[in-house]
């Protein structure tokens, strides 16, 4: 009854191409734009911001980064986590080598050469599907992990093999309180998100989700794939370096390589299964979830405990996330493998006929 | 548009078809020549020492009983296969190693017979992905894609990709598939499948086009429309169409040359009358006692 | 030269403890083309299985034999990973059947981190030993050759003889028993084998069952070994390479996939390593597989893999 596109008569291809072409979708959108920029600094506590915003913000980030390369082109990558790793170091090596580096210039340095690891370790692709990929990006990782342990450029000779930054400034203010961190991270977002929006629904992105879909058919229609792969590889580390970068600056503040290890990439290709693959909302519903259901065992599984009788202890917390997660990937993996994007979808699929049936 | 006649018995009938307007279509000069083409898979040889040409504008048969090696033989000409032996010209262009897509740019679109779909995307996706060979914007112009008409350089995208709209609204409407824009293609009955196969291979606009038996699988009135499709496609495109087909009332009616293969050796080359007429085709099809 | 025989020993009986988890993902594989990312989880959760039966068993019925208690842990921990297997083939692999790889390994990711999670609970997470009456005292050959002798462990030959014994004992079952004929019908042409009336259900619950006893058997092995500890999970991905070196679809090929892998990782380390820092231990055989991936990615003794139109 509300969500209907009745009368929205599109006169033109550009406004049957907009990203929003259901008004309802636009306003909805705005409202929640709104909210999200002026309501919840005002009114968010400083622990809501600061453990729970600003990672999910970030992770959606790299989400986004996530899904461009295994949900928009099919290409399996388990090398996330190295990815943010290199745009985390050179970010932090071009912000404390270069004197009077602006901050948002290091951070996109950071993605540039996350960018340039991303397709040298993206190469394998032009050679190699599915599981055999997913092992040369597995090099990838593991090549990193060791690489930012060692090699003490990386880590600026520190003795103790770990890194921080403090005093962010950005123009002149500088980024110290949660809201400031939120507001910082909530515009990268806002600004990655649209571009991945635009390459997806454009020329390339249907280059992408064709070489998914089927390679050999891409071919004999005229698509390259080594370019639309390699883009994809380009495109997503860099998206997920910048995302590294802000992890490392805004959240963490001080970081090791560990940080960014195998069990990372594993939670970000969770958070797209979960979240849908090749869907850019998707990506923020898996993101909510991840960065939720920990905090959300916490708090209920020892009650749930008492009330049984059994004491849970942390760690018992720890193992009953693991088997949770576990659980759910598989859940949704027979379920609905196009995860909480395809229920919102679905969802809203309903709303336009709401409150008839069919 | 043109009806055409088919009955069910598979007789040309009247001279209602192609033949009719061949007088009015100008057939041109040899467009695609097929050399001595040989192919093997380890031991089993798919096409054995196979000529034929195609002139520009004629719609050319390839028929054959099943496994003669015919989309073996548009593989070859497609670069999806490499053929040991042989060559294939495109306008004066020989080539026997070319990759698919190198074919593709020359100008020459195929469709296929187990319909290679892009299934995870929409119609129109399907079909604009046609259109990518021929997208200028850079990775970075898409990316700031904007509907504001003020900043020139950055706003290409968006009129590029309203320009490569429009065309595909063109092949939509010919194909009339106007209600099934925004549907998945996964989720369309076969016979509009088919016509999204042949619309994607159209917005390539090719100059020659292969079709892999086209009608595969349709009732009757399915086949008349996609007949009808096809010879629009030949008479206000101009395409030189290369097209595998099983029943011989369509084959008949629409094509103006044909070619037989048979366990992958050509038996016959030439107008419909006259390849219906040889002794080694009815053979092939009929079967004799060996 | 002695020192180099002995990281050579070193590096062969480590690479004989990776072809042991390898084994797993291959036979996995070979029947159901399920590459079983789970096989380190189920490592872990097979040794951990073993080492607290084993403490358990004496309490539970009172008896002062080590080696029978050991005995009867070994049969309830084999019981457990049948449990497993089929629950794994019932929940997880039954709906999935038609779905394409990447959806599997995610899959089969997944069950990962339940068997982290799931082991964890039942049985705690404590380094927990195993003691199956593995000799732990070193042993000196060639004492003449060389001064002072040659340092193996005889610890890691007795490994090697058991290793050897399980893959001569799945080469009988595969060859000389019926069920092993079915098995490497179904790993042929899973249509096929339908088709003459194998239940492909009941051979995935073996399959994963073998699979599931490999992984018991290197569990004892490495946590003989090393003590039971979470680790084993990360030494498992460690076998992954080994697999693709040696060829996703060959039993030979995981050992001497195995083999290679492990030798290469020692001498890589010890020779190289100096040079650039150390660690090269952490991506030795993935940069490897790597190399393999990008000239042959079917591995040594695979099959090549066809992709068609």
């Amino acid at each position: 009854m509300f969500y209907r596109e009745n009368g929205q008569f599109k006169t033109s291809y550009r406004a049957d191409q907009q990203i929003f072409p259901i008004d309802q979708d636009r306003w909805l959108v705005l409202a929640l734009l709104a909210v999200v920029c002026l309501v919840v600094p005002a009114l968010a506590s400083d622990y809501l911001l600061r453990a729970i915003l600003v990672p999910f913000l970030i992770l959606a980030l790299a989400a986004i980064g996530v899904n461009v390369l295994v949900g928009y082109c099919g290409q399996i990558s388990m090398g996330s986590g190295a990815f943010m790793a290199m745009g985390a170091y050179m970010a932090y090596n071009s912000l404390v080598r270069v004197d009077g580096m602006p901050l948002i210039v290091a951070l996109l340095i950071g993605g540039l050469c996350a960018t340039v690891f991303g397709v040298l370790f993206g190469l394998p692709s032009l050679r190699v599907k599915g599981l055999y990929l997913a092992v040369a990006t597995l090099a990838a990782q593991f090549f990193a992990d060791w690489m930012f342990l060692r090699v003490k450029w990386f880590t600026n000779d520190s003795p103790s093999g770990s890194v921080s930054v403090s005093n962010l400034q950005l123009m002149g203010w500088s980024i110290d309180t949660p809201v400031e961190k939120y507001l910082f991270c909530l515009g990268f977002v806002v600004v990655f998100a649209w571009l991945a929006k635009n390459l997806v629904r454009s020329a390339i992105g249907r280059e992408w989700m064709a070489i998914r879909d089927m390679d050999v058919a891409a071919a004999v229609i005229g698509i390259r794939p080594m370019y639309a792969k390699l883009t994809a590889f380009a495109v997503s580390s860099f998206i997920i370096g910048v995302a590294g970068g802000l992890w490392a600056f805004v959240h963490l503040g001080a970081w090791e390589p560990a940080a960014f290890g195998v069990e990372r990439s594993f939670q970000l290709l969770f958070m797209i299964i979960i979240g849908g693959l090749g869907s850019i909302v998707g990506a923020f519903f898996g993101a909510a979830f991840i960065v939720l259901l920990p905090i959300f065992l916490n708090q209920s599984l020892p009650v749930l405990g008492a009330l049984v009788g059994v004491s849970i202890s942390t760690t018992g917390v720890a193992h009953a996330e693991a088997m949770v997660f576990g659980a759910l990937i598989v859940w949704f993996l027979i379920v609905e493998p196009h995860g909480l994007g395809r229920l919102w979808a679905l969802g809203k699929q309903k709303m336009r006929t709401w409150p008839f049936p069919h | 548009m043109r009806q055409i006649d088919m009955d069910q018995t598979g007789e040309s009938g009247s001279a209602g078809g192609a033949a009719a307007s061949a007088g009015a279509k100008k057939i041109g000069e040899v467009i695609l020549d097929v050399k001595n083409i040989s192919l093997r898979f380890g031991g089993v040889k798919a096409l054995t020492d196979i000529s034929f040409d195609v002139r520009e504008h004629e719609v050319r048969a390839i028929i054959g009983p099943n496994g003669a090696g015919k989309s073996s033989m548009l593989n070859c000409i497609n670069g999806v296969y490499q053929p040991q032996e042989g060559s294939i010209s495109f306008r004066g262009q020989t080539f026997r190693h070319m990759n698919s897509r190198q074919v593709a740019e020359m100008g020459i679109a195929r469709t296929f017979q187990n319909l290679a779909l892009f299934k995870g995307m929409s119609v129109i996706d399907n079909l604009m992905s046609g259109r990518n060979l021929r997208v200028k914007s850079g990775l970075l112009a898409q990316a700031f894609r904007h509907p504001f008409a003020g900043l020139k350089w950055l706003g290409s995208a968006q009129q590029e990709e309203e320009q490569h709209r429009a065309f595909v609204e063109n092949i939509i409407d010919f194909l009339e598939i106007q209600a099934y824009r925004k549907t998945p293609v996964g989720t369309l009955p076969y016979g509009l499948q088919k016509r999204v196969d042949l619309g994607r291979a159209l917005a390539m606009q090719p100059q020659v086009l292969l079709l892999d038996e086209p009608m595969a699988g349709m009732n009757l009135e399915e086949k008349q429309d996609m007949s009808r499709f096809i010879l629009d496609v030949n008479d206000e495109f101009g395409t030189t169409i290369v097209l595998i087909e099983h029943d011989m009332g369509v084959v008949m009616d629409i094509s103006d040359r044909v070619v037989v293969l048979d366990y992958g050796k050509k038996i016959g080359d030439g107008t419909p009358e006259e390849v219906r007429g040889n002794e080694e085709v009815i053979r092939a099809y009929l079967g004799t006692s060996h | 030269m002695a020192f180099f025989l002995e990281s050579l020993f070193g590096g062969l009986m480590a690479g004989m403890l990776y072809s042991l988890v390898a084994l797993g993902f291959v036979l996995i594989f070979k029947a159901s083309g399920v590459f079983n990312f789970a096989q380190g989880a189920m490592v872990l959760f097979a040794a951990l299985a073993m080492a607290r039966f084993s403490t358990w068993v004496p309490q539970w019925i009172g008896i002062e034999s080590l080696i029978l208690a050991n005995a009867i842990a070994f049969v309830l921990a084999a019981a457990l990973m049948w449990v497993v297997a089929w629950l794994i083939e019932r929940l997880v692999l039954r709906h999935l059947v038609n779905q394409e790889g990447v959806t599997l390994l995610m899959a089969t990711l997944g069950i990962t981190y339940f068997l982290d999670g799931l082991g964890q609970t039942l049985f705690g997470s404590n380094i927990y030993a195993i003691n199956v009456g593995m000799p732990k005292d070193p042993v000196f050959l060639m004492e003449s050759t060389f001064p002072g002798g040659v340092l193996i462990n005889l610890e890691d030959v007795y490994a090697a003889c058991i290793a050897a014994l399980l893959v001569g004992a799945l080469s009988l079952f595969f060859q000389k028993t019926s069920t092993g004929r079915a098995l490497r019908a179904v790993a042929d042409d899973h249509q096929a084998a339908q088709s003459i009336g194998i239940a492909l259900n009941r051979i995935w619950v073996i399959v994963w069952f073998v699979a599931g006893v490999t992984a018991l058997v290197a569990g004892i092995i490495w946590g003989s070994k090393l003590g039971v500890q979470f680790s084993l999970t990360t030494l498992a991905l460690r076998a992954l390479p080994v697999v693709i070196l040696g060829g996703l679809t060959s039993v030979p090929g995981a050992i001497i996939g195995g083999l290679i892998i492990g030798v290469g990782e020692k001498l890589s380390e010890v020779y190289l390593g100096p040079f650039v820092g150390g660690g090269i231990e952490i991506w030795f055989a993935y940069v490897l597989a790597l190399v393999f991936l990008l000239f042959r990615p079917q591995g040594l003794f695979g099959e090549k893999i066809i992709d068609r139109v």
